[in-house]
């Protein structure tokens, strides 16, 4: 039973990966993304970390994915040219790719995490629940939490920044509030 | 005060004078830079009469005082100290070089007023004198080089005097570059010398000689011969004597104290300091002996024929500065030493007189163009006269006794040696010839335009040119500009040239053959070591050499007298008959030619190679090839930010996947 | 189920994340393989936090969570002003910062 839901997370992952970096158009990629983003949530709660997959459905592709699709919509569909202007690209970037996977396959097949090959240790009940979760945060780890609030801070800030609309410099800006 | 404290003094005064005037110039005016220099000089003389009484009060054995001013321990493995060495020969040449240096700057501040570069003048005139009186009274080699190196400093800078002159500074350094081979003859020979004994110290030199060498042994030979390329060098014996014609485009008084009195002297002095040295090489002593032979043979011939008033008497210098290098070679010492004193007089007195001719003719200097200033001239005719008189030897003037001193020594030394005495008769004969060849030009015969205006009471100005080239030039600094004065209007000019002349007639009356010797008494404890200071020709000898003497000198004269003024033009039917020999005498032999064509066109093309091929091919290829290489290494590191951002990626996962591989490999 | 599969799955996905950023020339396009390298690393993280029984990598999978949030928040913003001033939207046309 375990397996078949492995396998079939797994495929969901896998075909919205590829899917991501074959589709010609931005926006669906996006969308396989999301596909992609769900089935990894089921991987999760095979793993037993309830909190984190609901975090990655509401979070992840909730939140983090409609912005995506925000500005996908904003931006519109741009047409990659065919022409490759690096030369070698196209057979190289495969070639590393392919060498990344085997050798961190090799790295987590080979003898040194042997320790994998059993399901290991028996995990007590409340494993990966939010109280858990929220116990080690406000204890174990709060410094990291409180970084991480102050990072979301900086982002914020960063975006409103970057996203403002200068009319000096904006020609897209400008030009709707001639035509307004 | 000691002798040597009053040594110390000889060399102090001239540089406080050089030093003064060459600090102060703005402030001084003219004349009384002249004035400082003269009495920085004078002071020197003063001192150096304060050491010769000094030294005197020694009996003879003792007379080599040295003193140190400062040891500098052996610095560069050579033991030597600032030192000097004061005995009868540097205090004899401080009093001649002195002296007739203090007659020269007086003359010079009349004959140089209204120069532009006056105080330069006189700053370098003095710095001479000092590098001079520092030759003589060095006591160790090292410092002699220095004295030596100094002096030919000076004398480029004062010979390339009027400085936008091409010929003069063209001049100047040929004459720098000669007194650098001799230089370097000079340091081989101490660098030698130092091999061998590991002294530089005279005294120390002269008394280990003898016990570590073997008479006539190579290297006693080979140091010899470098000391005689340095001496020669500075002496103006051939084959390095092509400088001293070309330095008379110094100014008069310049030819006068350096091309006369002093510094081609130095190499007669150089020879009988070192003469423990010349006495274990016999072989090298008889080279420089011929060698002097030669030279003051051919200079005479070449005397007699050329046209320039200046380069008559340079030559006639070189003629006898042979017969003093011949003197000093062959064992007259006293001699040849004697010689270069009245020499010092007799010659100075003829350059100083060619100086307010050539300002009466207004700077030229061709003969032929002179004639008849016997009544506009009156002073400097009779002075000149006197210092022909002495020149050709005649009876009773210092040069005479002095010149027959060194032949009656000749003679008197035997076998070979009677080839220098008649070889020196016969140039004296040449010499009593060219020395009234000038007087009757110059002062006799049709009377020149300058000689009648001048008559009138006009002193001639011409265009400001190049005497030899013809050249314009202009009266602003560094060219001689438009005053001359002649000796009968500036009375600086006459003080020198008179003192001199008493010097011409009667300074020979201290060494007249069984009579007096005063020279010889007082160099006696210099040179008693050598076995050949012994050889004293006897009074009767000495008196048939002076009478020799006395006749050749007449008839030199009269031969002068009769071609020039009983027949005149006879000279010009002379020279259409023997033309080719004329033509020999008058290109100087072709020296200047035959140096151009074996020195200076090979060193020149090696010059030329090196540039254009090695300096452009090797050197500069090696440099390009460095900065090619460095310049591709950066292209190729430039390759490398392609501004894609998607290649950087490339290499940030490229490297991430060798490390892995890096980590895998070693942890299996 | 043995935890190699879930980590050669996450190896699997890290290896077309990187071919996709190496690939793709939309910068949008970028930061969503950008992501995808994110989420296996955090597959990877939870695996081992069930193997090992500790929850510390949950934690580590949730902060990656937000520090992602927070690079595609700046991203994004970045798209969005490149468009506004009518660059290229291909990062292979910016680059004016060429040595």
């Amino acid at each position: 039973m375990v397996e078949v839901a492995f396998f079939v997370g797994a495929i969901g992952a896998l075909g919205g990966a590829i899917a991501v970096i074959g589709l010609r158009n931005p926006f669906y990629s996006v969308l396989a993304l999301v596909v992609h983003l769900v089935s990894l949530a089921g991987l999760f709660l095979l793993l037993h970390a309830e909190f984190v997959a609901v975090a990655q459905i509401v979070v992840y592709a909730g939140a983090v994915m409609v912005l995506y699709v925000f500005v996908a919509a904003y931006v519109g569909n741009v047409d990659e040219p065919l022409w490759e202007p690096i030369p070698g690209q196209r057979v190289i970037a495969p070639l590393l790719g392919l060498a990344l996977f085997i050798e961190l396959s090799i790295a987590v097949l080979g003898t040194a995490l042997t320790s994998l090959e059993s399901e290991g240790p028996t995990i007590a009940a409340g494993f990966g629940s939010p109280a858990a979760i929220g116990q080690l945060l406000l204890e174990d780890f709060l410094i990291a939490f409180e970084a991480a609030s102050l990072l979301l801070l900086l982002a914020a800030v960063g975006a409103v920044v970057l996203a403002a609309r200068r009319p000096d410099l904006d020609d897209q800006g400008s030009r709707q509030e001639a035509e307004a | 005060m000691s002798a040597t404290t009053f040594g110390w003094l000889i060399l102090a005064f001239p540089l406080a004078g050089t030093i003064t005037i060459g600090l102060t110039f703005k402030l001084l005016s003219a004349r009384t830079a002249g004035w400082i220099g003269t009495g920085a000089i004078a002071l020197a003389f003063l001192s150096a009469i304060g050491a010769l009484v000094k030294l005197l009060e020694f009996p003879a054995e003792e007379q080599h005082l040295t003193d140190t001013l400062y040891d500098y321990g052996g610095a560069a493995g050579i033991p030597f100290d600032l030192g000097i060495l004061v005995d009868p020969l540097s205090v004899f040449m401080a009093l001649v070089v002195s002296g007739v240096s203090m007659m020269i700057h007086v003359y010079s501040v009349g004959y140089m007023g209204g120069d532009h570069g006056y105080h330069r003048f006189f700053a370098y005139l003095n710095f001479f004198v000092f590098s001079m009186l520092l030759l003589v009274l060095a006591g160790n080699f090292v410092l002699l080089i220095v004295g030596w190196a100094f002096v030919g400093y000076a004398s480029y800078a004062l010979v390339s005097f009027w400085y936008r002159r091409d010929t003069a500074t063209t001049a100047g350094m040929k004459a720098f570059v000669i007194n650098v081979i001799g230089d370097i003859g000079l340091v081989f020979a101490a660098i030698l010398l130092i091999k061998e004994l590991g002294v530089t110290e005279y005294l120390a030199v002269f008394e280990q000689a003898p016990e570590h060498f073997t008479t006539n042994e190579w290297t006693i030979v080979a140091i010899c011969l470098l000391l005689l390329v340095g001496a020669f060098a500075k002496s103006a014996q051939i084959p390095f004597h092509t400088w001293l014609p070309d330095a008379m485009e110094g100014p008069t008084p310049v030819s006068a104290l350096i091309h006369a009195a002093t510094m081609v002297t130095a190499g007669v002095y150089l020879i009988a300091r070192t003469f423990p040295l010349f006495g274990l090489a016999p072989t090298a002593a008889d080279i420089s002996a011929f060698i002097g032979l030669i030279t003051l043979f051919l200079a005479a011939t070449v005397a007699m024929v050329v046209t320039d008033l200046k380069r008559i008497i340079a030559y006639s210098t070189m003629s006898q500065v042979g017969y003093m290098i011949v003197g000093v070679s062959i064992g007259a010492f006293g001699g040849g030493l004697f010689h270069l004193m009245t020499h010092a007089f007799f010659k100075a007195l003829l350059f100083m007189g060619a100086g307010s001719v050539i300002a009466a003719m207004a700077n030229n200097q061709n003969i032929n163009d002179m004639g008849g200033f016997r009544k506009s001239l009156p002073f400097t005719f009779v002075l000149m006269t006197v210092g022909a008189l002495a020149l050709a030897a005649f009876t009773g003037t210092a040069g005479f006794f002095s010149k027959d001193e060194i032949l009656g020594y000749a003679a008197e030394r035997g076998g070979m040696y009677w080839a220098f005495a008649i070889g020196g008769y016969i140039a004296a004969f040449f010499t009593a010839f060219y020395s009234f060849r000038i007087i009757f030009r110059v002062f006799y015969g049709e009377k020149c335009e300058e000689a009648q205006e001048l008559e009138r009471g006009q002193l001639a100005h011409g265009e400001p040119v190049n005497p030899h080239t013809g050249e314009r030039e202009d009266n602003e600094v560094g060219f001689p500009g438009e005053d001359h004065h002649i000796a009968e209007r500036a009375w600086p000019m006459r003080v020198g040239m008179a003192v001199l002349g008493l010097g011409a007639l009667f300074a020979g009356y201290i060494q007249v053959p069984g009579v007096d010797a005063v020279l010889e008494n007082f160099f006696e404890p210099v040179f008693e070591e050598s076995p050949l200071y012994a050889i004293v020709p006897s009074t009767l000898h000495s008196w048939i050499g002076l009478g020799v003497g006395s006749v050749l000198s007449i008839l030199g004269i009269s031969l002068a007298y009769y071609l020039y003024i009983f027949a005149p033009g006879s000279t010009d039917r002379i020279r259409e008959r023997f033309s080719g020999l004329h033509k020999l005498l008058f290109n100087k032999y072709w020296f200047d030619e035959l140096q151009d064509a074996l020195i200076y066109r090979p060193v020149l093309a090696v010059g030329h190679f090196a540039n254009d091929v090695f300096e452009r091919y090797v050197v500069q290829g090696i440099v390009v090839f460095f900065r090619n290489g460095v310049g591709g290494l950066g292209d190729t590191v430039k390759a490398a930010q392609s501004g894609f951002v998607r290649s950087y990626a490339t290499l940030v996962i490229a490297g991430f996947v060798g490390l892995a591989l890096y980590f895998l490999i070693t942890a299996s | 189920m043995d935890i190699t599969w879930y980590l050669v799955l996450s190896a699997l996905l890290f290896a077309i994340g990187a071919v996709g950023v190496l690939v793709r020339r939309s910068p949008l396009v970028i930061l969503l393989c950008l992501e995808m390298m994110l989420n296996s690393a955090n597959l990877a993280f939870l695996s081992f936090a069930r193997s090992l029984g500790d929850q510390d990598g949950q934690i580590m999978a949730l902060i990656v969570m937000v520090v992602a949030a927070c690079e595609v928040v700046v991203g994004l913003g970045l798209i969005v002003a490149m468009y506004r001033r009518r660059l290229p939207l291909d990062v292979d046309e910016v680059r004016g910062l060429r040595g």
